[in-house]
């Protein structure tokens, strides 16, 4: 285990090296400062308009997930299927803005791009999370039922009710994440949060900004408050005729999608094989290459320092370390961090540090840091110390963190691929990763290279994914899909 | 010809046999007792007479195979899964159809469970879970019955009120079970295993008493 995390460390610190992280604004600090007091005093003129985005925000985030907890069902019965196994593992590789970008194309601004572009990725997970939820599960009524039981009523009876709090608990945690990919939607054109925040940050209206931060922190944490399983019936039914018209699909464009846009460029024009090699060739060389490399060299500094700021973090929500009252703050410290999406911490930083890897990083970080931190220190508060145990910094080193550090790299090694799959995704906001070169491509209406370019992207998730894998069963750090649920404190 | 049929069945456990080869046939409308100390492999050679005929056994397994998070209902209901469609029992999981608690609850009466028919099972206690798991083995009106200690966890009225239930129901059975007593009450037949092979194989009436000491 030392050594894997020396590997990381010693990656990281490599990479560091390659990559760029100036800060590029002229007056980055004064900014910070302008965004912290329209954080501190927030102007609810609008209030209007926000709370119909608010309202769009938790309408996509229902539906989307409302829908794809019913395909994850579904598919989680017959998750035993290759191919549902791989095509799961192909959709959840693909980032939710990248399928609002795919459906933008043919649905345009309706809302049934938004809905898709959660309900799809989603229901990959769902899939493979609620198959794994339903393998712990006690299967010795399933055994005992007549052999000629229907295999639907057996699943049903036999396995579904025995793991139920644990497929809602996941579902619930999956809605708080539908909440962020909802807002995020907005950055491209879904009437959700992130829509008015773009547009108050453009012109520059920090108190806007602000009031739409603390409206969808609220939100988040009080989720648990509102959402409570009598009314989710109410809110699944009401949230799809909430999503707002948009504008009406216009289905020529599917059509030309599909037979002629991402058709590659030289099979289009009949140059056949030898045209479509260079092309290809050109496309890997200069778009995709330097995107992975940028991609990678991003994830493996942000997966470090998401490390470092769980292991910093996880002690301000420990009984271990602080009293009631300090751990009451550190809780709210670490729900801001893990309630703001990384997407849209990323673009604030960027916009006040211009254009570098070190907004995302920090945005990466402090996001994925939270999340992590929040459960080693949840995990932290089972441990018994015996009486005359040490304190503080030696309490840490010796009695805490020997303890913890096994889970610490389970869960860290799980937060890999999610990791990723938000590096790639940042690029749409100006860092050149892979998402960098999609999103130029889909500019310039190239969409037979953006295509080629997110199937690169999946397959480099998938990639990661196996390794994380490999090297959690290599440690023997097993986590059961549950124990990977942050519950809210 | 005969309800179940066992011809030089065995069994291993990592590599080593823990049971037969050995032969066994039950007829139709006999009640068969497995007796014999514990680990002899009186479950083992249940679970293949369970494998010998999948269809149509009710099964009541040491382990109950109960969901704890349902009610005593729904355990009991699921007995009868196979004799309804999909979309029936689904219904029939969030809304009970009428017809089928009153069929429950008619089962539940024979062994003085009438009054715990929405309990959630995993908030019984040991015996009554036992309870459960017969009701639902009696629910499904199998053509045979395969239990195995099903009365282990009941004192004397009850578990006589459990074996009267069972055996009015099945008349073909094989029912492993420790207490002599009730196996020569109950049984037509009983056979005694030790160390994974057939010591005793005797009609209940006729039972040498020294063979089946030397069983323990």
């Amino acid at each position: 285990m030392v050594r894997t995390s020396l590997w990381l460390l010693f990656i990281a610190l490599a990479a560091i090296w390659v990559a760029d992280l100036e800060i590029r604004a002229v007056s980055p600090w004064a900014e910070l400062g302008r965004l912290a007091a329209g954080l501190i005093q927030p102007d609810f003129t609008t209030i209007n308009s926000a709370s119909v985005a608010l309202l769009r925000t938790v309408a996509f985030a229902f539906t989307g997930v409302g829908l794809a907890a019913i395909l994850g069902m579904a598919l989680a019965f017959i998750f035993h299927w290759r191919v549902v196994r791989t095509g799961c593992a192909f959709v959840r590789a693909i980032h939710e803005l990248f399928w609002a970008l795919i459906f933008l194309q043919f649905f345009g601004l309706h809302p049934l791009t938004g809905v898709l572009a959660i309900a799809i990725p989603y229901a990959g997970v769902f899939a493979r999370v609620y198959s794994e939820i339903l393998e712990e599960g006690d299967q010795r009524a399933n055994e005992t039922l007549p052999a000629d039981t229907p295999v639907i009523s057996r699943f049903w009876y036999a396995r579904v009710p025995d793991m139920w709090s644990h497929l809602m608990s996941y579902t619930s945690y999956r809605l708080e994440c539908g909440m962020r990919s909802s807002a995020i939607l907005g950055f491209v054109g879904m009437p959700t949060l992130g829509f008015y925040l773009e547009s108050a940050y453009a012109e520059g209206q920090y108190s806007e900004v602000g009031m739409l931060l603390l409206l969808f922190l609220i939100l988040i944490a009080s989720l648990r408050l509102w959402v409570r399983p009598r009314l989710v019936v109410f809110y699944l039914l009401a949230a799809p005729w909430l999503l707002g018209t948009g504008l009406p699909i216009v289905w020529g464009n599917a059509t030309r999608f599909f037979t002629q846009d991402i058709i590659p460029a030289p099979l289009r024009n009949g140059e056949g094989l030898i045209g479509l090699t260079s092309w290809l060739g050109d496309l890997i060389w200069y778009q995709a290459l330097p995107g992975i490399g940028a991609t990678l060299v991003l994830t493996q500094i942000a997966l470090v320092a998401t490390g470092v700021i769980a292991l910093l973090s996880f002690p301000l929500i420990s009984r271990l370390f602080v009293g009631p009252v300090g751990r009451f703050s550190g809780h709210g410290a670490l729900i801001i961090g893990r309630s703001i999406p990384e997407y849209l911490l990323a673009y604030i930083l960027l916009q006040l540090w211009g254009p570098s890897m070190l907004p995302a990083v920090v945005a990466l970080a402090i996001h994925n840091g939270a999340i992590i931190g929040h459960l080693i220190g949840r995990q932290s508060n089972g441990l018994m110390l015996r009486p005359d145990a040490p304190s503080g910094f030696n309490r840490y080193t010796y009695e805490a963190l020997p303890r913890l550090y096994r889970p610490f790299l389970a869960f860290l090694f799980y937060r890999w691929e999610i990791i990723m799959r938000e590096t790639a995704i940042l690029g749409i906001l100006g860092i050149t990763t892979l998402g960098f070169y999609v999103d130029s491509a889909i500019q310039e209406l190239r969409f037979d290279r953006a295509i080629v370019l997110i199937l690169i992207t999946a397959l480099l998730n998938i990639g990661v994914d196996a390794l994380a894998r490999r090297l959690r069963r290599a440690l023997a750090l097993r986590t059961t899909p549950t124990a990977q649920v942050p519950i809210q404190p | 010809m005969a309800a179940l049929l066992l011809d030089g069945a065995r069994a291993d456990y990592g590599g080593s046999p823990v049971l037969g080869p050995l032969d066994l046939k039950v007829e139709r409308g006999e009640c068969v007792a497995l007796v014999g100390r514990s680990g002899a492999g009186k479950s083992t050679l249940l679970s293949l007479l369970r494998d010998a005929k999948r269809r149509d056994a009710a099964l009541v397994p040491q382990n109950l195979g109960l969901v704890d998070t349902l009610s005593v209902f729904h355990n009991v209901y699921m007995g009868q899964l196979a004799q309804h469609s999909n979309l029936y029992n689904l219904i029939n999981l969030a809304r009970p159809f009428a017809a089928q608690v009153t069929a429950v609850q008619a089962e539940l009466e024979h062994l003085d469970m009438s009054n715990s028919l929405w309990t959630r099972t995993g908030e019984l206690s040991g015996g009554q879970r036992q309870r459960v798991a017969v009701a639902r083995a009696l629910f499904q009106a199998g053509e045979v019955l395969l239990a195995d200690e099903p009365v282990s966890a009941l004192d004397g009225p009850r578990a006589i009120a459990v074996m009267d239930a069972l055996s009015a129901r099945y008349e073909t059975a094989v029912i492993a079970m420790h207490d002599v007593d009730l196996a020569l009450r109950y049984a037509d037949r009983l056979v005694g295993i030790r160390d994974g092979l057939i010591a005793l194989d005797q009609p209940a009436d006729q039972i040498n008493y020294d063979a089946l000491r030397a069983l323990y």
